[in-house]
């Protein structure tokens, strides 16, 4: 039993949604309808309570390396996004059930039987995953297929994944192999490519890495996401101070008022 | 929106595709099957992902799922939690003995309409007591279920003893649980008045966690100004300990006001634009320049004009910290749907995508 993550490189994805599906089938996630989003061949646009693989369609002005130097309009590239499994995560912090929790692999697992879908986890998400199936009541997100993986299979997506774009394995193996991965891809002229993982972030790394070209923002993924704990002892010594003023101010008021007395 | 892109610079075969596309979406637009509209495309026919426009624009965080029980339950928390220290406050100084009951009902009202909203937001209300299996500190929401319950009993306590005891005499057993009760309901009302500035505050919304040593202090005072209100419409219009609280709520409130307005943060954009910002506004003044003007004209004049305006102040007071809990929601919306904060780029003046979030889910 070993803690194990995702890599998913985006240089290798050819947006075939075969994650997507395979996600879909092995969980008996619920369909998104059809809706045209007018973004690329992206329909869905985000991850969410029925799409806990997300494969994003990047289109950009074509540059050298980036689908050749072809007169096409656009590039593209892909990346398929997924829950970051946290390694400080608001969703498992705030759930006032316990229902999430987290797994022998590292992964953040929510609970169905658990869960009785207060939402608070979904406003304490820095990456937006969680979300409540407003039909179902409760919340959901990717599960790293912790049933899967207690039986010692890959997650669905990663064995799916047809150009391997989707790595699963052992954690520390996983960031080395980024590494390796990201000194290839310089030296073969593409020296934007960079390791998306917010290690010196208060999310303190995640266990869903990403390999992308160019600015990560283009892939909806933030610069310094917060784990938003962060903002409990202010909070709190604000909260201390207005139970000490209320408390002072009514004695003071009371005390100060001889006529009310009986 | 739609021909904002060069025309000019496309030769006549795609020009004319262009044109056709056009033509199609404006029909999906009248029929309204337009669901998703994009950021002003940057320089191609299609909207293009690139660092300064995100993902396209789709909003990264998710919206609260909540509907209008929990800002109407921040709203009676608020409310409820204020009435109970009054209650026992003025109990233990003295005051007259129908304040003190009085007090007592409106926090034992909010011990059951409390729950009530709660339960009912819930995604699965029928599993409601999985709260109350595990107690984290760590987690707000936690913290709050378990205050909630402490208060609610106690409250609730408090005020069924108090009228055995006033109707039918005092006993031991009732005087125990009274003052069990009006104990339980100060120490729980304490944190219960404001504890719901920190469940906010501790997200990830940006125009809530920018707020976050703020929301408590400034729901706290709403809180007390509704209580006060709502006591002085039962009667209690001479009361000037009631008075001195309502004018610090209110002050409170106005300072509160001109720290929201004195700031240029973007996370506070949705608190001064647009229609969060007008509900923000309305909540504020109504919470506390408007009461706070009432009640130092009360001061002067005759008794009967006092008394109107204190009736006033406090109708203004429980309107003020009703709206202003729907205002901090409806901002917290706003908030999770622009895509450039947590992406952290800098605002160019590009108006936010019309997304009508593609929600069938």
């Amino acid at each position: 039993m070993s803690v194990t993550a995702f890599l998913t490189d985006s240089t290798l994805c050819i947006g075939c949604k075969a994650c997507e599906v395979a996600c879909k089938e092995w969980n008996g996630v619920d369909q998104d309808g059809f809706d045209w989003s007018g973004f690329s061949y992206d329909n869905t646009g985000a991850v969410g309570a029925s799409t806990w693989r997300h494969v994003k369609f990047v289109e950009q002005p074509p540059l050298p390396g980036f689908g050749g130097n072809a007169a096409e309009p656009t590039s593209w590239t892909f990346s398929s996004d997924v829950c970051k499994h946290c390694e400080e995560a608001g969703c498992l912090e705030a759930c006032p059930t316990g229902s999430i929790v987290r797994t022998e692999f590292g992964g953040v697992f929510i609970q169905p039987d658990v869960c009785n879908g207060c939402g608070y986890c979904v406003t304490a998400c820095p990456f937006g995953v969680v979300e409540r199936n407003q039909k179902d009541g409760r919340a959901f997100k990717c599960t790293f297929c912790y049933d899967r993986q207690k039986v010692g299979l890959q997650p669905a997506c990663a064995k799916a994944c047809p150009t391997e774009s989707i790595k699963f394995g052992e954690i520390e193996h996983l960031r080395e192999d980024a590494q390796k991965r990201v000194n290839e891809l310089h030296s073969r002229g593409m020296q934007d490519a960079v390791i998306y993982d917010p290690t010196d972030t208060s999310v303190g790394g995640t266990h869903a890495m990403f390999i992308v070209r160019g600015d990560p923002r283009t892939y909806n993924l933030p610069p310094s996401p917060d784990v938003p704990t962060v903002y409990l002892k202010k909070s709190w010594v604000s909260s201390a101070l207005a139970a000490g003023l209320l408390l002072g101010g009514t004695l003071l008021a009371f005390l100060a008022d001889g006529d009310g007395r009986r | 929106m739609m021909s904002e892109y060069p025309l000019s610079e496309m030769d006549e075969q795609d020009l004319s595709r262009e044109r056709r596309l056009e033509e199609i979406r404006r029909q999906a637009e009248q029929r309204g099957q337009l669901q998703v509209v994009g950021p002003p495309p940057a320089g191609a026919p299609f909207p293009q992902a690139s660092p300064q426009h995100g993902y396209y624009g789709i909003p990264l965080l998710k919206e609260p799922p909540w509907t209008w029980e929990i800002p109407l339950y921040f709203f009676v928390g608020g409310a409820a939690g204020a009435a109970a220290v009054i209650g026992a406050i003025a109990d233990y100084t003295g005051a007259d003995r129908e304040l003190v009951q009085h007090a007592r009902w409106i926090a034992a009202a909010g011990s059951v309409i409390s729950p009530a909203l709660l339960i009912a937001d819930l995604g699965r209300p029928e599993r409601f007591l999985a709260m109350l299996r595990v107690f984290k500190p760590q987690s707000p929401m936690s913290v709050g279920v378990w205050t909630l319950l402490g208060f609610s009993s106690g409250a609730a306590a408090a005020a069924f003893a108090g009228f055995l005891r006033d109707r039918y005499g005092p006993s031991l057993p009732l005087k125990v649980l009274e003052n069990a009760g009006q104990a339980a309901s100060l120490a729980f009302g304490l944190p219960f008045s404001n504890y719901t500035g920190v469940l906010i505050g501790a997200t990830a919304i940006p125009v809530w966690n920018r707020n976050a040593a703020d929301l408590p202090l400034h729901f706290a005072a709403s809180g007390l100004g509704a209580a006060v209100g709502i006591l002085e419409l039962m009667g209690h219009r001479k009361s000037r300990a009631l008075q001195a609280l309502g004018l610090g709520a209110a002050i409170f409130e106005s300072w509160e006001g001109l720290r929201i307005e004195g700031r240029s943060h973007p996370e506070l954009d949705p608190l001064k634009h647009g229609p969060s910002g007008w509900i923000t506004r309305a909540g504020g003044l109504l919470s506390g320049p408007l009461p706070a003007a009432l009640r130092i004209a009360s001061f002067f004049g005759s008794k009967k004009n006092s008394a109107s305006l204190r009736r006033a102040a406090a109708w203004s007071a429980i309107a003020g910290s009703l709206i202003t809990r729907f205002a901090w929601v409806r901002a917290g919306h706003v908030s999770a749907r622009n895509w450039k904060l947590p992406l952290q780029i800098e605002d160019d003046g590009h108006p936010p995508p019309k997304l009508s979030s593609a929600s069938h889910r």
